[in-house]
């Protein structure tokens, strides 16, 4: 069973049945799952997670819908890796990596997704769709599929072939829009407001976004029911971040952890950089930016939560940063060459703004902290295939071999030249 | 009569000039404000309008031609990465 109750508003308060909605009638503010947590806490311990499924699900109790309905492709329960090469190298003591890369469809937004489908079959829809420029749509798509759901992705023209093909592989409705991001967005606001489909991430939002409170979930858990000092998390809507911290929050309301006192972090990319710009101006409201970035997962001008991206920060003594397109691509360098990690541009934008946030003293080399990783390399490897060295060729002779290793070891060509 | 439920943010100059004044004389739209904040570089404002469909797409195209962003009052920008 669910132990969500009503819908609220974030603004006003305003509370409401558990329908698909997403927006305040009276203020047009956002709606947001409320729960029974003294209800929660009476169904839920420490031990009946532990003896649940290593995926999303084994935090059941606290997602608003009943699963019953899950859609289960594996989500979750991902690995929290000790990264002392990557901690050396930034210049902090104890760093841990949450790899996100890992999950089905390599991204964090399958744990927004599983949590949006299990809801949608629960409401009784027969459709799921969304509009993506790729992590999104591979998640919809998948899950569409294993559910046996029809699927309408949503996608821009000028769309990455890899992308297209990572959800297009799944056979859902496939729409290419012609025109801008903003053709887009308002095609796509206005087809679900007419169209019997669960969108995910427009009518449907309120549960979808939840599905982020559980990488917070799994933090604690996974450090020993506890939090970190620090966490550095990307931000495009800012709905992960702020759910980050909320989680944490939620296992201290239901009696899991002590009361957490994690400074959160932000981080953007320079080139869509609204959040973190508002932060450095001191100022909660931001200014929508038109995206201009390789990190395309991170591209949205416009954040439907940077005004509680900038809030969270506030209250937890937490910052934000960003970086350039070039410091994007080392940054991906630096985790796969220290951890072994091949993360996509949103995970080089974390690791980036880790090392500019330790550098800038806002993230202290003290500081136990936790790097979120939200999606594989595979996703965006235009954006390093001419920055890896070139490989050795030679003729099938062992001397050959020996000699360009020699002239390599003798002077060592640079990633990229 | 139809109503849309806006999100205008302006910024700069714009901050001084009258929009929501404006909008309601230059077009036949009742505009109502919902939400709003106004600080010292920039302004926003959730906006119910009510109105004649094409009316309220004109008054939002002229709002955007004097450099205002129009946007869903809750959503932001939905395509996803």
């Amino acid at each position: 069973m669910s132990f969500s109750h009503a819908l609220r508003c974030r603004e006003c308060g305003r509370e409401y049945p558990l329908d698909p909605i997403f927006s305040c009638e009276f203020c047009f503010g956002p709606l947001e799952v409320a729960y029974d947590y003294d209800a929660i806490r009476e169904a839920t311990s420490r031990d009946t997670i532990a003896a649940g499924p290593n995926t999303l699900w084994r935090y059941a109790p606290l997602l608003p819908c009943n699963p019953d309905f899950k859609v289960d492709i594996g989500t979750g329960f991902t690995p929290l890796l000790k990264a002392d090469r990557l901690a050396k190298a930034v210049g902090v003591d104890t760093l841990w990596v949450k790899n996100d890369t890992v999950n089905p469809t390599w991204s964090f937004k399958d744990r927004v997704v599983s949590v949006a489908i299990a809801r949608a079959r629960e409401f009784g829809f027969d459709a799921i769709a969304c509009a993506s420029t790729g992590n999104l749509a591979n998640s919809v798509a998948a899950h569409a599929a294993a559910a046996g759901m029809e699927c309408y992705v949503f996608i821009p023209d000028d769309l990455e072939q890899g992308k297209v093909v990572g959800s297009g592989i799944y056979s859902p409705t496939l729409v290419m829009i012609e025109g801008s991001y903003d053709d887009v967005n308002r095609l796509c606001t206005e087809v679900a407001s007419v169209r019997p489909w669960a969108f995910v991430n427009i009518n449907v939002r309120p549960y979808y976004a939840e599905g982020s409170r559980t990488l917070g979930f799994e933090i604690a858990e996974q450090l020993g029911w506890r939090t970190p000092d620090h966490v550095v998390a990307p931000m495009a809507s800012g709905s992960l971040f702020t759910k980050i911290w909320k989680g944490f929050q939620e296992f201290h309301k239901v009696g899991l952890i002590e009361e957490p006192k994690t400074r959160m972090s932000g981080a953007q990319a320079t080139g869509c950089s609204p959040i973190a710009t508002a932060y450095e101006a001191g100022t909660l409201n931001f200014v929508p930016q038109k995206p201009n970035t390789i990190a395309r997962s991170l591209a949205i001008g416009n954040p439907a939560d940077g005004y509680y991206a900038l809030k969270t920060m506030q209250e937890t003594d937490g910052g934000a940063a960003m970086v350039t397109d070039d410091e994007i691509v080392e940054g991906i360098k630096l985790l796969a060459e220290t951890e072994g990690i091949f993360a996509e541009t949103a995970g080089g934008v974390t690791v980036a703004c880790l090392k500019q946030m330790v550098e800038t003293g806002l993230v202290r080399r003290d500081e136990e902290t936790v790097a979120v990783i939200t999606g594989g390399g595979l996703k965006t490897i235009e954006a390093v295939q001419d920055r890896i060295a070139e490989p050795l060729r030679i003729p099938a002779r062992v001397q050959d071999f020996d000699a360009a290793l020699a002239a390599r070891e003798a002077a060592p060509v640079p990633a990229g030249a | 009569m139809a109503s849309r439920h806006v999100r205008l943010t302006f910024s700069g100059e714009g901050i001084k000039q009258p929009l929501i004044y404006e909008l309601g004389h230059r077009f036949q739209v009742i505009t109502n404000i919902r939400m709003a904040d106004v600080d010292q570089s920039t302004g926003w404002v959730v906006l119910e309008i009510e109105g004649d469909d094409q009316e309220i797409e004109n008054c939002l195209n002229w709002a955007r031609e004097q450099g205002v962003r129009v946007d869903d009052a809750t959503l932001g920008d939905v395509v996803e990465g």
